[in-house]
């Protein structure tokens, strides 16, 4: 273990540099540690996004060593190679400043996807029974823990390819929804997923199921969404 | 492309999609120019015949072996989109890309050998 | 890339997959036999099943490579998509003229 990091921290929008700050090595440290001490005792001017800390809530995520990572669940010791370090913002997210960037279009493709629920009861109406055995049902339970940290949509090759493609995120939640037996709203769904941008525009470089913290699998999601566009396009109920 | 842009891309399944990607281009060019070497037979056998003495070159040759690794690697690439898309996920992917990258090889090699 | 283009690759590709491995086995043969112009030429003229074989393969192969340009055009290429898809359809128009003209070079007696 080296006595002090070298580490380099992208400051300034999208036109800035990497600045490069010696920071003392610690025990069980993590990135999120090393950005929190620069910040604290270097130059309090860093700015940088956290909340929980402890790898729950996914607002922590940037580009480590070249990696999207959550930065509070990544230890030093594991990503330092030679005593430095390089922390950058996510990649495909427009900056803000230094490590923090503008997640809207990260949001936008999300309602571009459709992935809001489509009630079709009341509150009058009985409760829907679901059975959590259904081969539906497990695939939603196996899709449905994403956090929005963008760790998949900043890994993307297509996303950063194709400013149209709505992202692994995005349609891993269209998945969810297009499985759920409550939704109403899927031939909306699949028709927004089935055009340019849509589903179809994923390569299966699978960068995002090696990626994402919650282990979620969006190359697979992003596959049984071909299948369900494919059926839908052949019987007619959305166009191209 | 630069070191940082390559750090979590470069394993075995990012490799595969790019050289799906490559080897589709390069037949892609290729296609059109093997029709018209094909299409010289309407000037009669004699011409297409002419054309094929020049393949013997050992350089065309070669050529000819990129060319055979490039269409097997391209359909077994394509083979593996097909499974990932249309059948239940597996795991050992990575070691399915790595054994189709060396079939292709072995083809071409095959095909080298048969040709010198 | 939309629905309808997907199903055409995957459509051709999944036609081609077959008959990729004949070609396959058919360059092999070919040039094992050392078969010269004529040697081919004596087997593929007045062949319906050539014909029939090397015909859907070109046509296959034009829409499928046809599509698969258009992606990294768009993708790969400061193109727009509009631009990239006619590019590619270009691209695949000549391509076909070509392979339906080299099957009857070999083809028609």
């Amino acid at each position: 273990m080296h006595s002090e990091l070298s580490v380099s921290l992208w400051r300034g929008g999208a036109d800035g540099r990497y600045e490069t700050y010696n920071v003392p090595q610690r025990e069980s440290q993590t990135v999120l540690d090393v950005v929190t001490f620069v910040q604290r005792h270097i130059d309090p001017t860093l700015s940088y996004r956290f909340a929980c800390r402890v790898g729950v809530c996914g607002s922590c995520a940037m580009t480590v060593n070249g990696k999207p990572r959550w930065t509070c669940r990544t230890h030093v010791t594991k990503v330092s190679h030679g005593g430095r370090l390089e922390i950058g913002p996510l990649e495909n997210l427009p900056v803000i400043k230094d490590l923090a960037t503008d997640m809207q279009p990260f949001f936008e493709k999300w309602q571009g996807a459709k992935g809001a629920f489509a009630p079709t009861k009341t509150r009058h109406d009985a409760i829907a029974q679901i059975r959590p055995d259904t081969p539906a049902r497990m695939a939603v339970d196996a899709a449905i823990e994403c956090i929005n940290c963008g760790i998949c949509y900043s890994a993307c090759d297509t996303v950063r390819w194709n400013d149209r493609y709505l992202g692994p995120a995005a349609l891993t939640r269209a998945w969810t929804l297009v499985n759920d037996a409550r939704d109403g709203g899927n031939t909306a769904r699949l028709q927004a997923i089935a055009g340019s941008g849509g589903c179809h525009a994923c390569h299966s470089h699978q960068s995002c199921q090696q990626l994402c913290p919650q282990a979620l699998n969006p190359t697979a999601a992003i596959a049984g969404l071909k299948r369900r566009t494919v059926a839908a396009y052949l019987n007619r109920e959305i166009g191209a | 492309m630069n070191a940082r842009y390559l750090k979590h891309r470069g394993d075995a399944l990012w490799l595969a999609a790019l050289v799906h990607r490559l080897s589709g281009l390069a037949l892609a060019i290729f296609l059109p120019l093997h029709f018209l070497a094909l299409g010289l037979a309407i000037q009669g056998e004699a011409r297409l015949q002419s054309f094929l003495r020049w393949t013997d070159q050992p350089l065309v040759k070669f050529a000819e072996v990129a060319l055979v690794f490039l269409f097997t690697v391209h359909l077994l690439g394509g083979l593996r989109i097909l499974v990932i898309e249309n059948l239940d996920w597996r795991d050992g992917q990575k070691r399915l890309a790595t054994l189709a990258a060396a079939v292709s090889a072995i083809v071409a090699f095959a095909f080298l050998v048969r040709v010198f | 890339m939309n629905v309808r283009l997907y199903i055409w690759q995957r459509a051709t590709a999944a036609i081609m997959a077959p008959l990729v491995l004949v070609h396959i086995a058919v360059i092999f043969y070919a040039t094992r036999q050392g078969m010269s112009a004529t040697e081919v030429l004596a087997r593929t003229r007045g062949s319906v099943a050539w014909a029939a074989f090397y015909g859907l393969f070109a046509i296959s192969a034009s829409i499928h490579a046809s599509i698969g340009v258009r992606n990294i055009l768009d993708e790969w290429l400061p193109l727009n998509e509009r631009r990239a898809g006619v590019c590619a359809i270009a691209f695949g128009l000549a391509t076909a003229l070509l392979g339906i003209r080299a099957v009857a070079a070999v083809v028609l007696p």
